[in-house]
């Protein structure tokens, strides 16, 4: 056996089906009604509405039984869903939705711009986590008339900036539904009614939700599938042997173990893929505490950064599904990705050690200079990899380190609120635009105890007046200077190191067709997606 | 009604032991960081902001002392409520309901398959003592002691499902297919074979092994002796006295083992995604759902509380010497 010869031709073999698949699959084929998408739903949630909670966990299913005002096309252009058209005011403070006619809710009670407007203010602004802070400015919305929903904002709001956060933050609930009791409380919250391509029919916890087809959809004829099966699947490896038993037809958002996602990438009959994820990037972190007079010296937190060879571990642990990242904002972005190169911290030993010794660290006993706590959250398998892979890198330049793992409640517990960490590793979520969830990674003033915003103890007033600055711009060209200048000024401080850039990982049945063909495809509605037999 | 008046001092020799069982659950997850809040905000991916989180808190009753919390719950307890879950927001008895026809299915049949073919592979092992059977029979049982549960339940996938396609990979039924009556009955069945044998095999080993040296310890005892003299033949020798008595110690480990597994089954059940108890039971700890948790150690200790007390009527039945 020549194994270097077999590796070729199954090479080859994949190439050449590569190459013949397009034709085959898609170019002479009719879509075919009916059918059953069966989905992998690996973490159960307490809501399924996305007007109360963006998460994907909560799109994956909600995504397809409510819609949002404004969606990602192809090319992750803002595409109309709910809203037709939208314009926005010289000032930016009045920005106007006009809504698409003849769209009725699950229940066949009419959709208009009332329901827009509760949605807005009660929802968004109230509860929505991201989009509190989104429509902080948010004084009212207007209803003209019952197809024209018009955002009064105190301050202006880039357009840009609300288009590409409403495909995620933009989901409208049936004010009709809402409007008496506690929103939280609602019973439709794990039962939601929408204005989608599939109306909910049941959900059994800790086994399935099952969608169906809804007749009155607002695009004719469709959607293709009859029924869309969450199953609800914990164990990973389980879930990739159902993959292959036909049980499911796709795995969202990374949910396999590295392992499984090579093994099946190698099999003809599924798609592994990041396709389709392209708006769901994040960056794996290394976030230092700043209390520990240690890491506040920045020498040292460069020294930490030159000290860790980043392109041999993710060519050695994460594959194809990552790359080398530059900043917080990741090269998918490319409204806001800065063109011009960004201060970086190449592995370089020599560097680090030289840096330590600088900052007045010397070797002590064991070839020790100092020791820290790492404390890795307990989501992802490569945050657990790469957390080992920072011990034994600093251990290199004579950092000790000892890991800390805590589950989720007690990492977020212990880093965000209690501050009791001097390193910690975890993914920034990018969402579209830097001013939905990545400034509050960098801007000071932060509640105590909010996750995934600056705990650091940093405070930099240059940065805090870029990202000001950048959220209320209204010039898109000028906007994307500023946000050049931050990751230039961030990149320099080294708060929060980004070193590495992943983009979800779908696998798909190849049964499949019409998938992944929007950069947010596994939270978008499906309505065109069909099943070949 | 002897047996109800039995029934009953039973159950109130326990409340301690179901006291301290609660008050130690309930302390210990004291000691783990965050609280189900923390929880929900890791499931919803941040941005939250902090009077919502607080607001929440408070709803819960999360922002009271911790004796004070302890209070809240042993008074409702006595009140016979387990209290509202946060991860479902439905009551703990309602979503403790749901989840107990599984377990106890999978444990039953699991329990059922053990003993059986645990009595009749130590039957012949004793029987062939150091022949080939013997040697084939407990090579088998301590490869099954040896496996672990998840590695043997995921390769049972691999070959009945993924290959063979004989038995479905995972899930309790078949989802909407609408199965009623004996075709349902049929379906579920058909699901449950794997996690059945998964389960069940490593208490088969065990079981095994206590069967096959409990017959041999019987075996040489002076009945079994006058029984042969008697000129009774095997068969009845083996069956009517012998087995009988061997039957004892195993009677006995039923009694210890329906605990372990409901409690052993998380593994099971996440591998074949079955919506038992275990599974519950570990989301509960993970999302710190306090109601939950101590709902599912209350209603598992009435079970083996239950067991317990089926197991030593028994005793008396099998030896009469035995009073409960």
């Amino acid at each position: 056996m020549d194994p270097t010869r077999r590796a070729i031709l199954l090479t080859s073999a994949a190439l050449a089906g590569n190459v013949l698949m397009p034709q085959r699959s898609f170019a002479q084929q009719q879509p075919q009604r009916g059918g059953v998408m069966t989905v992998h739903f690996a973490t159960e949630q307490r809501i399924l509405n996305p007007s109360l909670q963006a998460s994907t966990g909560v799109y994956i299913v909600g995504g397809k039984i409510q819609e949002p005002l404004v969606d990602l096309d192809a090319a992750g252009r803002p595409a109309p869903c709910l809203a037709e058209s939208w314009e926005s005011s010289a000032d930016g403070k009045t920005i106007t939705f006009r809504l698409r006619r003849g769209v009725t809710w699950h229940d066949g009670r009419p959709f208009t711009s009332t329901d827009v407007q509760f949605t807005a203010m009660e929802m968004w602004k109230k509860i929505l986590n991201y989009g509190s802070a989104l429509q902080q400015f948010l004084d009212a919305v207007e209803t003209p008339d019952a197809q024209t929903a018009v955002f009064k904002y105190a301050r202006p709001m880039p357009l840009n900036l609300l288009l590409r956060a409403l495909p995620d933050l933009g989901y409208i609930s049936p004010k009709h539904v809402y409007e008496s009791g506690n929103i939280r409380e609602n019973p439709t919250n794990t039962a939601p009614i929408g204005t989608g391509p599939f109306k909910f029919l049941q959900y059994e916890r800790g086994q399935y939700i099952i969608a169906e087809r809804n007749p009155n959809y607002w695009r004719e004829n469709l959607p293709y599938l009859d029924r869309v099966v969450w199953r609800v699947v914990t164990d990973r490896s389980a879930a990739a042997a159902q993959m292959e038993a036909g049980q499911i037809l796709f795995s969202p958002y990374s949910s396999l173990t590295i392992a499984d996602l090579q093994r099946l990438g190698r099999d003809p009959r599924f798609d592994v893929t990041t396709k389709g994820n392209e708006g769901n990037a994040r960056t794996n972190t290394l976030e230092f505490n700043f209390r520990n007079p240690i890491l506040a010296d920045l020498r040292v937190r460069r020294a930490i950064a030159h000290a860790i060879d980043v392109p041999f571990f993710i060519e050695n642990f994460l594959g194809d599904f990552a790359k080398a990242g530059t900043g917080p904002i990741p090269s998918v972005s490319t409204d806001y990705y800065p063109t011009e190169p960004m201060p970086q911290y190449p592995f370089d030993r020599r560097r680090a050690n030289a840096l330590l010794d600088e900052a007045g660290h010397r070797r002590g006993a064991g070839g020790t200079r100092f020791t820290l706590r790492l404390t890795p959250a307990p989501w992802g398998e490569d945050i657990a990899l790469w957390s080992t892979y920072i011990q034994q890198s600093l251990q290199e330049v004579g950092i000790r380190v000892e890991i800390v793992r805590l589950d989720a409640a007690g990492f977020l517990r212990t880093v965000y609120n209690d501050w009791n960490f001097d390193l910690a590793t975890g993914w920034h979520q990018y969402r579209n635009d830097p001013a939905v969830s990545t400034s509050v990674w960098y801007r000071s003033g932060q509640p105590k105890g909010a996750p995934w915003t600056n705990q650091w103890g940093w405070q930099d007033d240059e940065a805090d007046r870029i990202m000001d600055a950048a959220q209320t711009e209204l010039d898109p060209a000028k906007r994307k200077a500023l946000y050049a200048d931050f990751v230039r000024r961030v990149n320099t401080e080294l708060p929060v190191w980004m070193p590495i850039e992943q983009i979800f990982v779908s696998v798909f049945n190849k049964r499949l067709r019409n998938y992944a063909n929007n950069p947010r495809w596994a939270s978008s509605s499906w309505h065109d997606l069909w099943l070949a037999s | 009604m002897r047996v109800l008046a039995l029934a009953g001092r039973r159950l109130l020799s326990s409340v301690p032991t179901l006291l301290l069982i609660l008050v130690g659950i309930f302390l210990l997850l004291q000691l783990a960081p965050g609280d189900a809040v923390d929880a929900l905000i890791a499931q919803t991916g941040g941005g939250a902001d902090a009077a919502s989180a607080a607001a929440m808190r408070a709803e819960m009753g999360l922002d009271l002392s911790v004796p004070a919390q302890l209070a809240n719950y042993m008074w409702r307890l006595v009140r016979l409520d387990l209290g509202f879950s946060s991860i479902y927001g439905k009551p703990v008895s309602t979503v403790i309901f749901e989840r107990l026809p599984a377990t106890l299915l999978l444990m039953l049949a699991a329990l059922s398959f053990a003993f059986f073919f645990g009595l009749v592979l130590g039957v012949l092992a004793a029987r062939r003592v150091n022949g080939w059977p013997d040697t084939l029979i407990s090579t088998l049982g301590l490869i099954f002691y040896a496996t672990p549960s998840f590695w043997f339940g995921l390769m049972a996938i691999v070959l009945f499902s993924v290959h063979l396609q004989w038995l479905p990979a995972g899930g309790f039924e078949e989802i909407g297919s609408g199965f009623t009556g004996l075709r349902r009955t049929l379906d579920i069945a058909t699901h449950l074979v794997l996690p059945t044998l998964t389960l069940g095999l490593i208490f088969l080993a065990i079981y095994l092994r206590i069967m096959r040296a409990s017959m041999l310890e019987v075996l040489s005892l002076d009945f079994v002796r006058t029984a042969r003299a008697k000129g009774l033949d095997e068969t009845r020798v083996v069956v009517r006295h012998v087995l009988r008595n061997a039957l004892l110690p195993m009677v006995t480990l039923i009694g210890l083992q329906a605990g372990t597994m409901l409690g052993g089954s998380v593994v099971v059940e996440s591998v074949f995604s079955l919506p038992g108890l275990g599974r519950l039971a570990y989301e509960s700890v993970v999302q710190r759902d306090l109601n939950t948790l101590l709902g599912i150690v209350f209603v598992s200790a009435l079970l083996v509380i239950c067991v317990n007390f089926v197991v030593d009527l028994l005793y008396a039945r099998l030896d009469p010497r035995i009073t409960p």
